[in-house]
């Protein structure tokens, strides 16, 4: 065709090499971009193809349900239901500050009661723990503003409606302290913790109580819905959505009406309670008073009612004082000192003491409260009328006998003064002051005087130092009834699915096995027995025609001048084998049979489903401790 | 095909027979039409959904800019390019007026101030300034052929070249700016200026570059917009950012990875569908040919604009005088320098500038230009072969 050009003269040389570099040029560049082409499309085709379906495929985690938590019948105690929150997605934010601005203000304007400058620092706080999940502005909006809000979207660059399950506790005051509260899992725990495996940034996992004790039970699988979105975002197709798997349930101990009523019993006193299967650690009941309201936990809590929640002028309802309470005992403690006494052979079970009304030691004189004179008694009139003098002689022995600590090493073989091991966290040790301790204190000057003789004698009435709280005096009690089973109080029972089939017993064995001779603990029983039943015993008007035959003790101790006495009972019933231990104590209530046994006789009724005790008031008259 | 030539043909005409279109180059028309079929279709699918109730509305319009541009190809293959040697004057200030005009009356679009409002059309002056400026300084370097080995002349050429490309850089439009660089040195390079002297362009080009990007900074002047410097630098290191000129970087190489070997075709390319890749009809044309029809695709667009460029330099070396060598000479350095940066650009070897794809990219001006200027080489090659086919005569430049 072009065989013509071949007659023309050639090509200058000088042409030709600068075509030829032309031409050299465009060959390579094409090479290049040959190879480029190759590279991108045939050799890394599939990770762009993955690059292409994740911008515009947008993961909607939709969280799990967390499990309920139900009784031991079965009675639901946390349930869910579902709100709408309002977010803001971190990489969606304008960048700029006076957009921002603009944007917490439309917020303010549309979600009442928060102010620009409340959404600012919500969003800053939430965005420094965890910059790149979601910051809830609020929770539980309701749905005429998401529409809103979802309307005028242009408007709320970077805002998202997701969807949320809230904790709902429909038994409100009741059993508060139990449950604990579900937040959000902290970067330190997904960082640090084994047991937030699974879990990931945003995900709400249980922080206290038992949301936190079985979490791994309670929290569910996370679903997620796909949609297909363009570059704006804008919402252009759904795929099929992976359905959210709903937790386990879990299934407590704990007896509702026995709380209910227990929770009653102490009203608005500042106290604490705990009902417990002797045989198990099964707890039946276990409470603080003041209470809250844990529904106020479920959306984010506003920090002022955090503050009224935990202040110690509002009796501080957040905490939990069944274990937390850092409290002297009072009489209570004399069971320690006699299973001391007698285990530790400064006396047996039928020796006679002469109690005249007071004990003089190095010049100090020790007297009974109210300045009763017992006579002679021997340990079960010793117990039944709590006399003071007989176990004042116990301390005073037990200081001088052995390494001086028989009573120390009996109060932390049966549990007290220790942690329980019980399945709520944050309980607290307490306190079994020893001559090492108070001496120790000395030294360092941060008490006026080393160990004395003095300091026994008060703490073989549970006097001075000592702090327990009433779990771990339930624990001791529950000991000497079940003949020496130091038992690990918990609240799991079983994990269920959600129609209460059983996938897992929670089995907890009894922690340790202390020897206590059985007439010991026959005549301990048999003295705590005439306490709440034969004349002159301290609760004995408190039971008068309780169709339960109770074992029980009360407790008066002293806090200091200007403080009100704290007043404690202890009940094992049904005596004389006993099934449960009841704990109360009052943190301002004078003697214990005035107000603690009678909260104890209530919850006695409860537990035993006595008849037409729920009116009934009856109030002790024993001024004894 | 056996149509007169509607224009004279005088300088070459001593054996006129035949002036139908049979003499064209018959393998650049088909690298030409295949290339703007390829743009309508590609086009056409990558715009269904972009205006509101007229889905072929990009479709029809560079189907109507293609067979305009066809024509006039056609047209043009039939006049002698060496009569515009004498109107080199009037062309050259022709182009200048029209970019000059753009700054008085033309729209600014997006921050930048290119096209002019015509009745029917917007009308790109720099885009037509390419091919005008190709001829003017042809003419200007064939004008002073025998002064070729002097400074001064190459200076002369330099500077007529760089008023309208100051100016176009001026709109600002960097790309086309750049453009006008590129013709202006392989018109030189073409014409045989030494190497010596491009060695000291060279210089002085680094020199600028380095004053623009780093210098004039330094000391407050702004000579590029940082958006143009943030695009420049952005295939060096591309990023998620969706404000940032690496995004779209990052969306085109995505769009084309994902093509594969066979594409994923229309309908599921969604880096295009979902508006993911920007500028998808225009500047990004080729990331969607990658993404809808694989390396296949992209491998055919490709091999046709090689067959375009093999044969412009085909004609280069054929042309019956100095001026037709020119001229295709600075045509195929337009189209290298586009085809490549473009191409380049998205598939992140080459900065973002903003140069349309040679009969690829959606724009009426871009197309018909295009066209025009394969008209101009479709001429070159036919009077050479009627230079050859009278025997005897003498190339003369």
């Amino acid at each position: 065709m072009y065989r013509e050009v071949e007659r023309r003269p050639a090509l200058s040389p000088q042409l030709a090499l600068r075509v030829a570099v032309i031409g050299g040029i465009a060959l390579v560049a094409f090479g290049i971009v040959f190879f480029r082409l190759w590279y991108l499309q045939v050799l890394s085709g599939d990770q762009y193809v993955a690059a292409a379906n994740d911008n515009r495929v947008r993961e909607i985690k939709v969280a799990a349900p967390r499990g309920e938590v139900v009784d031991r019948e079965g009675r639901v105690l946390v349930d869910n239901r579902t709100g709408l929150a309002v977010k803001i997605r971190p990489d969606r934010l304008p960048e700029a500050e006076a957009a921002k601005t603009r944007l917490y203000d439309r917020l303010a304007d549309v979600l009442p009661g928060l102010s620009r400058t409340e959404i600012r620092t919500r969003v800053r706080e939430q965005l420094r723990a965890q910059p790149f999940s979601s910051a809830t502005v609020k929770q539980d909006v309701r749905l005429p503003v998401v529409q809103y809000i979802l309307e005028h979207q242009r408007r709320f660059r970077g805002v998202e409606v997701e969807r949320v399950f809230l904790r709902s506790y429909p038994r409100r005051q009741v059993g508060a302290h139990l449950f604990g509260t579900v937040g959000e899992v902290t970067k330190e725990q997904l960082e640090e913790d084994e047991r937030y495996r699974g879990v990931s940034l945003g995900d709400r996992v249980g922080q206290s109580g038992v949301e936190y004790a079985y979490d791994r039970f309670l929290r569910g699988k996370n679903g997620t819905t796909r949609v297909q979105v363009d570059a704006l975002g804008t919402l252009k197709g759904r795929f099929p959505p992976q359905e959210p798997v709903q937790g386990r349930q879990l299934r407590l101990s704990v007896d509702y009406e026995v709380q209910r009523t227990a929770q009653m019993a102490l009203g608005s006193a500042q106290g604490a309670f705990v009902v417990m299967d002797v045989r198990n650690g099964e707890v039946r009941a276990l409470g603080s008073s003041p209470s809250f309201d844990p529904n106020q936990f479920a959306k984010v809590i506003k920090p002022s009612d955090f503050k009224r929640l935990s202040s110690e002028e509002n009796g501080a309802p957040l905490s939990n004082r069944a274990i937390q309470g850092l409290y002297p005992t009072g009489s209570t403690f004399k069971l320690i000192t006699a299973v001391a006494g007698l285990e530790g052979g400064l006396i047996s079970p039928g020796e006679v003491v002469y109690d005249g009304g007071s004990l003089q030691v190095g010049g100090v004189t020790f007297k009974n409260a109210g300045g009763v004179v017992n006579g002679p008694v021997a340990l079960r009139r010793a117990l039944s009328v709590s006399s003071d003098v007989f176990f004042y002689r116990l301390g005073l022995e037990a200081n001088n006998a052995g390494n001086g600590k028989l009573i120390q090493d009996w109060a932390k073989r049966l549990g007290v003064g220790r942690k329980t091991g019980i399945d709520l966290p944050g309980e607290t040790e307490g306190l079994i002051p020893t001559p090492e301790w108070r001496n120790r204190l000395f030294r360092k000057k941060l008490t006026d005087r080393p160990w004395s003789a003095g300091d026994n004698i008060n703490l073989s009435v549970g006097q001075g130092d000592v702090q327990a709280n009433p779990l771990q005096m339930a624990v001791a009690y529950a000991a000497i009834a079940n003949g020496g089973y130091v038992v690990r109080p918990h609240l799991g029972l079983r994990i269920e699915d959600a129609d209460g089939r059983v996938m897992q017993e929670l089995e907890t064995k009894a922690r340790r096995k202390v020897k206590v001779a059985p007439e010991y603990r026959r005549a301990i029983l048999d003295g705590l027995r005439m306490a709440a039943s034969a004349p002159g015993g301290t609760s004995a008007d408190v039971f008068k025609k309780f169709p339960i035959p109770v074992a029980g003790k009360t407790g008066t101790a002293e806090k200091g001048a200007g403080r009100a006495d704290q007043s404690w009972y202890l009940a094992l019933a049904p005596y004389p084998n006993p099934r449960y231990v009841v704990a109360v104590t009052f943190e301002a209530g004078g003697f214990g049979a005035e107000t603690a046994a009678p909260a104890a006789r209530r919850i006695l009724a409860s537990l035993f489903d006595v008849k037409g005790e729920e009116k009934k008031v009856v109030k002790g008259s024993s001024r004894t401790n | 095909m056996q149509a007169t030539a509607p224009f004279g043909t005088a300088s070459a005409s001593s054996r006129e027979t035949r002036r139908g279109f049979g003499d064209i180059d018959l393998l650049l028309v088909l690298a030409a039409v295949g290339l703007i079929a390829c743009s309508t279709l590609t086009i056409g699918t990558a715009t269904v959904t972009d205006v509101d109730g007229s889905p072929y509305y990009y479709l029809t319009r560079q189907a109507i800019y293609g067979m305009v541009g066809i024509v006039l190809m056609l047209l043009v293959s039939r006049f002698d390019y060496s009569r515009l040697r004498e109107l080199s004057v009037g062309i050259y200030a022709t182009m200048i007026a029209s970019i000059v005009l753009v700054f008085l009356v033309a729209t600014a679009t997006r921050g930048s101030k290119r096209w002019i409002e015509l009745p029917f059309f917007t009308f790109q002056p720099s885009e037509l300034g390419k091919v005008l400026l190709v001829l003017a300084l042809a003419a200007f370097v064939v004008d002073r052929a025998r002064r070729l080995g002097e400074r001064e002349t190459t200076s002369r050429i330099v500077l007529l070249a760089l008023v309208p490309a100051m100016l176009v850089i001026a709109q600002p439009d960097l790309g086309t700016g750049l453009v006008y660089v590129v013709i202006t040195g392989a018109v030189l390079f073409v014409a045989g200026t030494k190497w010596t002297h491009f060695a000291v362009l060279g210089a002085l080009g680094a020199v600028a570059v380095a004053v623009v990007l780093a210098g004039a900074p330094a000391v407050g002047i702004e000579v590029l917009k940082p958006y143009q410097v943030d695009r420049l630098t952005a295939f060096m290191s591309p990023t998620d950012d969706p404000q940032s000129q690496g995004y779209q970087l990052n969306q085109s190489i995505t769009a084309i990875g994902a093509g594969q070997k066979t594409g994923r075709g229309p309908a599921g390319a969604t880096q295009t569908r979902l508006d993911f890749l920007p500028e998808h009809h225009t500047d990004f044309i080729f990331s969607v040919v990658g993404e809808e029809f694989g390396f296949l695709g992209a491998a055919l667009v490709l091999s046709l604009f090689a067959l375009l460029i093999w044969r412009a330099l085909r004609i280069l070396t054929t042309a019956k005088n100095l001026y037709g060598a020119l001229i295709a000479g600075g045509i195929v350095a337009m189209l290298m320098f586009q085809i490549f940066v473009n191409v380049g650009m998205t598939i992140g070897i080459m900065p973002i500038t903003g140069v349309p794809l040679p009969l690829m990219s959606y724009g009426g001006s871009s197309v018909i230009v295009t066209f025009l200027a394969v008209g101009l080489l479709q001429s070159i090659h036919v009077q050479a072969r009627a230079a050859a086919a009278s025997k005897g005569r003498e190339l003369i430049a």
